[in-house]
């Protein structure tokens, strides 16, 4: 199993992708906002997006897990 | 005003406090758990713990913070730029809570803070404005429609936006299509209102902006303009007054749209009108910025004027000067330093090692060495304001300082400015929005080579 942790503390701007999708390494999956800054999260392998951790307009820490990927 | 609250934290509630202590007027100074450590927070005659580190729960907290300035005795409440500054809502409640509000009346932040109610009004004053939408486009066919009228490229702009974010440039219909879905959405989230609407874009242009004050006596002056054309990511890098390559005649005419904006809204306390200026000097109304600038300290070193006194005392009911009186001499840049890479612009937070500037400069910074900037909030960390007798000689002492300035301990735009300020567009005069990121470009292949 997989997970995308958040590289830095900011607000989930938005999510990509829904439970059970698909996705291939390299896709943009949500884009966090810190420090007025857009920072888009992207997948570093591909898999199917298991279960999303956060919600739109919530605060994230760092290291806090973002999505978790299955097989 | 014996004692006053400043809604806000780093290096404005800093200056707000300098100014206080000059004037005899004692502070409260709020603070997130984060930032109980940086300067203002002791510096402040009082400080109160105001909640956890996210803004929305802690320096957006408008009814937790009016509750305790009364709790402490405050008379009045400063907002800074950013966070609650522009938020018409807050200060009515300020107000109704028998507090005095420093900043414009809650119906013109209202007014002016909707960009296509601002447009509208500044038609009806004759104030002109960039060419695009009366109303907001709410499809993405109609869109496509008023972008043919408009002709490409277009800006599409969030009506509740500012600070540079929900806008984005789009040269075609294509991009439009792209974009349309994505850009409402964003005004949603940032804003809380999906109301976007088009402008033209305007290649080559600069931003130039002058600064006006009113008072409560129907007396409304500029203060001269500040180019603001050095930007990233549609935010302000570097800002001088006088604007260079700007002639005299267009100055003034700028300057008279400005009064004329401020005055068809009765205009009250500090605020800044935006222009784009074209390359034959034609110039539109962008918005209009109901508060203290963060480059305000550009306007006080050529004028000699402590906006955050002018700020209180027309709050107090006091008179401004007349026109006549203000007056502009010698020449004043402002460079904002950000812990961000120099090249990405990704925000770095981190804990500043060590901080050595160079000579001969203002310095308005919210950290001393040793303090942490945080993720949670803007990564700016300091104002470096360099004056000089002209052009000329504040350019010499900005690559003198910036010669011996250094922060360790995070990524700054240090270097950037270190190399932009000797570059021929910069010290040209001759330079638009666009040419810092033109720039950059330019010295990517170079050193690619």
């Amino acid at each position: 199993m997989k997970e995308v942790k958040a590289s830095m503390a900011g607000t989930v701007l938005n999510i990509l992708v829904a439970e059970g999708d698909a996705v291939s390494a390299g896709q943009a999956i949500l884009t966090l906002e810190s420090m007025k800054m857009e920072i888009p999260v992207e997948a570093e392998a591909g898999g199917k997006v298991e279960k999303i951790h956060v919600e739109v307009g919530g605060f994230v820490n760092e290291e806090d897990t973002l999505i978790t990927f299955g097989e | 005003m014996n004692k006053i609250l400043i809604a806000n934290r780093g290096e404005i509630a800093r200056r707000i406090i300098r100014t206080c202590n000059k004037l005899g007027i004692q502070t409260v100074a709020i603070h997130s758990e984060a930032d109980g450590d940086l300067p203002y927070v002791s510096e402040a005659t009082e400080h109160v713990l105001i909640g956890p580190n996210p803004v929305v729960q802690s320096y957006l907290q408008g009814d937790k913070i009016i509750e305790a300035a009364k709790a402490h005795g405050a008379s009045a409440i400063h907002p800074g730029y950013g966070l609650l500054s522009e938020n018409a809502e807050f200060a009515r409640k300020v107000e109704e809570a028998g507090l005095i509000f420093i900043g414009p009346a809650a119906d013109i932040i209202e007014k002016m803070g909707d960009k296509i109610e601002s447009r509208r009004t500044m038609i009806e004053a004759n104030v002109p404005v960039v060419p695009g939408t009366e109303n907001g486009v709410a499809t993405l066919e109609e869109a496509i429609k008023e972008a043919e009228a408009i002709g490409y490229p277009v800006m599409l702009k969030a009506s509740a936006g500012g600070g540079g974010i929900g806008m984005v440039r789009c040269d075609s219909e294509q991009a439009l299509s792209q974009q349309f879905v994505s850009v409402k959405n964003r005004a949603k989230a940032y804003f809380g209102d999906d109301i976007v609407f088009l402008e033209k874009f305007l290649p080559n242009a600069r931003h130039i902006e002058v600064q006006i004050f009113g008072d409560q006596h129907g007396n409304i002056i500029h203060l001269f303009e500040r180019n603001c054309s050095v930007q990233r990511r549609n935010q302000k890098v570097i800002e001088e007054s006088p604007s260079p390559n700007l002639p005299q005649d267009v100055r003034e005419k700028l300057c008279e749209a400005a009064v004329q904006a401020a005055k068809a809204v009765a205009y009250t306390n500090a605020g800044t009108v935006e222009f784009i200026v074209d390359e034959n000097n034609e110039f539109y109304f962008l918005e209009m910025n109901t508060r203290l600038q963060v480059e305000h300290p550009v306007t006080e070193q050529v004028t000699g004027l402590d906006l955050v006194e002018w700020q209180l005392k027309v709050s107090n009911g006091e008179e401004l000067p007349a026109q006549t009186e203000i007056e502009s001499a010698g020449h004043a840049i402002e460079y904002r330093i950000y812990a961000e890479d120099p090249k990405t612009f990704f925000p770095s937070p981190g804990t500043l090692e060590k901080i050595i500037w160079g000579q001969d400069a203002r310095i308005e910074s919210g950290y001393e060495q040793g303090n942490a900037v945080t993720p949670f909030y803007d990564p700016m960390i300091s104002k470096i304001i360099v004056t000089g007798e002209d052009r000329i000689d504040a350019l010499r002492k900005s690559q003198n300082f910036f010669n011996h300035a250094t922060i360790a301990g995070v990524k700054t735009n240090i270097p950037l400015f270190h190399e932009f300020i000797e570059s021929p567009e910069f010290v040209s005069g001759d330079y638009a929005t666009s040419t810092l990121s033109n720039w950059m470009e330019k010295s990517k292949e170079e050193s690619g080579l």
